[in-house]
């Protein structure tokens, strides 16, 4: 069984693929040790606390690791993040390639 | 241990390509080798012909707006590589550097063609896929 990697770096209120990456996700969730979904960039948009991205608790709720770059969190000036979020150094990514996770960036 | 990176964005036009920078930086500083292979428009990465501007529009100087410049990043990204003792190898992809005319590079970077991503990505212990949009 393979752990999963999944990068967003697309704003989740823009783009309607984002949603498509919630659903594949959960589905890896289910035949998988592990999935990570990682913000980058504007998909970071979705990781403030009160936004309304039902898709990010959903995810969190069923197991899968939510996380934001702590870069692009200050960037963006989002210091209260949800509480189903995890913010995180860009850095962890490379232990996560390292260690053989599938992954797939959008 | 190395990680392998195919990068498609030119330079100056997404985030993408300085999140990329930071990834490649980031594992660098871990000792671990990386590997790029710059495809499409990402060949213009490395050019040497860059050159930074003043910005007239905020009144700043040259120095003043210190622009960056990606083919610096490249060369800093090699620097780094030896500093820490890693292997770096950025290869361009020919048929895309003879579409841009973009054949002044940095040292650090060589031509080479898809073939040598096939290789990487065997050789690495995982790949990233940046895609353009």
């Amino acid at each position: 069984m393979s752990k999963y990697l999944l990068i967003e770096s697309r704003d989740p209120f823009e783009a309607k693929c984002f949603s498509q990456r919630c659903e594949l996700a959960l589905t890896l969730l289910a035949e998988s040790t592990g999935v990570t979904v990682f913000l980058v960039e504007n998909a970071v948009l979705g990781a403030r606390a009160g936004a309304k991205a039902p898709g990010l608790e959903k995810l969190a709720r069923a197991g899968v690791s939510v996380m934001a770059d702590e870069f692009a969190l200050r960037e963006r000036g989002i210091n209260d993040l949800a509480p189903h979020v995890q913010a995180a150094p860009l850095d962890s990514l490379v232990g996560a390639l390292a260690g053989g996770a599938k992954t797939l960036w959008n | 241990m190395s990680l392998t990176f195919l990068l498609m964005d030119a330079p100056y036009e997404q985030a993408r390509t300085s999140t990329a920078f930071r990834l490649i930086d980031a594992a660098l500083r871990r000792k671990v080798a990386v590997r790029v292979f710059a495809y499409e428009g990402a060949v213009s990465l490395a050019m040497t012909g860059q050159k930074p501007h003043a910005n007239a529009v905020h009144g700043r100087t040259l120095e003043e707006e210190a622009h960056p410049t990606p083919h610096a990043w490249v060369a800093a990204l090699g620097e780094l590589a030896k500093d820490n003792g890693v292997a770096f190898d950025w290869v361009n992809c020919g048929l895309c550097v003879d579409e841009r005319g973009a054949n002044e590079v940095v040292p650090c970077s060589r031509r080479g063609s898809p073939a040598d991503f096939w290789k990487m990505n065997l050789e690495s212990a995982n790949t990233l896929v940046i895609p353009t949009r």
